[in-house]
């Protein structure tokens, strides 16, 4: 069934779009992330201009995080208050974000500055989850004995003036440190059409150290509402939400999200953490591949 | 064929006026409405062939007949990938203010055996004759380049194609052609020229145009998008959490 997308000016199959959003949202169920960085370079391949592929792939992962965040909420798995902090950091980030995506579209390097990020950041957060991931298992079938429990945040975070307390998460810490985070993430979303949900949740738990219960809560309801702004920001800057592109992944991707979440429960957490790690590398390298290969288009063409 | 041509010297002072045929063309549809199950159109041009006298000449050369559909212009920029360092960035680029974002010729035989070089750069018949103007001053040779990836392209896209012997002319009178228009084309008002050629000079041309819109709800959505843009993103922001929430209330039940 073709379907016409009425802000990419093209023609889809409405099923593939479903299908794509629904095993995004599966993973996304499965592992506690987004998923946006799977549905952007999906949609690049599909055929959807960049532009429109990352502004929409925004709003998907913004249905994907809203049931987590209600559920996390009712357990009491969310700080507000760092919440909050992280939020502001990434309505920053994604306004500053927002003004880089312009410049880099003025240059022409937009295309390959999302590659190489993609590529480094899968490649570095997949390389570290592949680590962490074996060592787990290694630990659940008893061959090596846990590690020593980590220092609890990083020096630099401890370094920042202007501490004040968090409660729910058990931290002293200055605000600015969530803050630029939050910063960091909000960029991000805007570039990538991440949620940016790989990058925050090692960062909340090795950098800022974080109690864990409420890491995942925490970071839901950042991608929640950052996301939200990103598409925001995308439309009424960029104007490539496309609400019917985005529709359809969302139809896919909620449904998908929660049947993830059923099968994640009866999984073992560090085997789903090895396969995460495992898909995420896969991404890294197949975007590798695409920057030095020739591509089949040396020339391209963009509106002025 | 002696006396013929004699008839028409001593005639031609009489004719000047109306001595040239003329076309009167039409197409099959107008208005193209864009709807969400648009996977692009094909239109029908056809007509017919008025010669002064209501008779073809005979004996003369054939006559064709060229069909050019453009789409509107855009300003546009073209980038070119080099390998820098290992990897493929865009690299050189070069501006063109006005280029057809849709170029299709139709013609009932091959256009290099219709008309010379010139006279097809004058009339911009077929890719080869088309006139792209650079806004940015390069040497001919990196235009050449750049032009030659840019018709490349949107010849793959099926944006630009010529289609020789798409035009059939019946009796030397009526002709009708069909040019097909992918979905990916953008909206606006399009034009169909076409062109009477003999003894490689073009003797006749009339245009058409057909407006290609979005209608109906990919209209709204397109305008709301444009004119009301905060609205629009809250609606986008809305639709996606009440999705997730919806489907996290449902699935919280069974």
């Amino acid at each position: 069934m073709d379907i016409y997308l009425p802000i990419a000016n093209l023609s889809v199959n409405a099923w593939v779009m479903i299908a794509l959003g629904a095993g995004v949202g599966l993973l996304s169920g499965m592992f506690g992330v987004g998923g946006g960085f799977l549905t952007t370079p999906l949609l690049i391949v599909y055929g959807i201009p960049p532009t429109v592929a990352a502004a929409s792939a925004a709003s998907q992962v913004t249905g994907a995080s809203v049931s987590g965040v209600f559920a996390h909420f009712r357990r009491g798995g969310v700080d507000t208050v760092m919440g909050g902090v992280l939020v502001a950091g990434g309505v920053l980030g994604s306004l500053f974000g927002a003004w880089l995506f312009r410049l880099l579209q003025q240059w022409g390097q937009i295309d390959t500055t999302i590659a190489i990020t993609y590529v480094l950041l899968l490649g570095t957060i997949g390389l570290l989850m592949l680590r962490e991931a074996v060592g787990a298992i290694a630990v659940a079938r008893g061959r090596r004995a846990p590690p020593p429990r980590r220092r609890r945040h990083h020096p630099l975070v401890a370094a920042l003036p202007f501490r004040m307390r968090f409660y729910a998460s058990g931290l002293y810490i200055s605000p600015l440190a969530p803050l630029l985070l939050g910063f960091a993430t909000g960029i991000l979303t805007i570039l990538l059409g991440v949620g940016g949900g790989f990058v925050l949740v090692p960062a909340m738990i090795f950098l800022l150290g974080m109690s864990t219960q409420v890491v995942v809560g925490t970071s839901l309801f950042q991608i929640l509402f950052v996301t939200a702004a990103a598409t925001m920001v995308h439309a009424t800057t960029t104007k490539a939400v496309d609400i019917v592109l985005a529709g359809l992944l969302l139809v896919g991707s909620v449904v998908g999200a929660q049947v993830g979440a059923r099968f994640a429960a009866r999984a073992k957490p560090e085997y789903l953490r090895l396969a995460l790690a495992l898909m995420v590398l896969a991404v890294a390298f197949r975007i590798g591949l695409g920057l030095g290969w020739r591509p089949d288009d040396i020339y391209s063409v963009e509106l002025s | 064929m002696r006396r013929g041509a004699l008839a028409l010297a001593l005639a031609a002072p009489l004719l000047t006026a109306q001595a040239k045929p003329v076309l009167v063309p039409d197409v099959s549809q107008r208005n193209i409405d864009i709807a969400y199950s648009f996977t692009g159109a094909e239109l029908l041009l056809f007509g017919a062939i008025l010669y002064p006298g209501g008779r073809s000449p005979e004996g003369n050369a054939p006559t064709d007949v060229v069909i050019v559909v453009k789409g509107p212009t855009q300003s546009i920029v073209i980038r070119e990938k080099e390998k820098v360092a290992g990897i493929w960035v865009n690299a050189g680029r070069l501006r063109y203010r006005s280029a057809p974002s849709f170029y299709a010729v139709a013609s009932s035989r091959p256009l290099d055996r219709l008309v010379d070089a010139r006279t097809r750069a004058i009339y911009e018949l077929g890719l080869d004759g088309l006139q792209l103007s650079p806004a940015s001053a390069a040497p001919s040779a990196v235009q050449d380049r750049f032009t030659r990836g840019l018709v490349d392209l949107r010849r793959r896209a099926g944006l630009f194609y010529e289609a020789p012997g798409a035009v059939e002319i019946t009796d030397g009178v009526l002709y009708r052609a069909r040019v097909s228009i992918p979905a990916r084309v953008p909206v606006g008002r399009f034009t169909a020229e076409t062109f009477l050629i003999r003894d490689g000079r073009v003797l006749a041309a009339a245009v058409r145009d057909i407006d290609i819109r979005k209608s109906g709800f990919e209209r709204f959505v397109a305008q709301a998008a444009d004119r009301h843009a905060i609205l629009y993103g809250l609606f986008a922001v809305a639709l996606s959490v009440l999705l997730g929430w919806g489907a996290g209330r449902i699935a919280a039940r069974t």
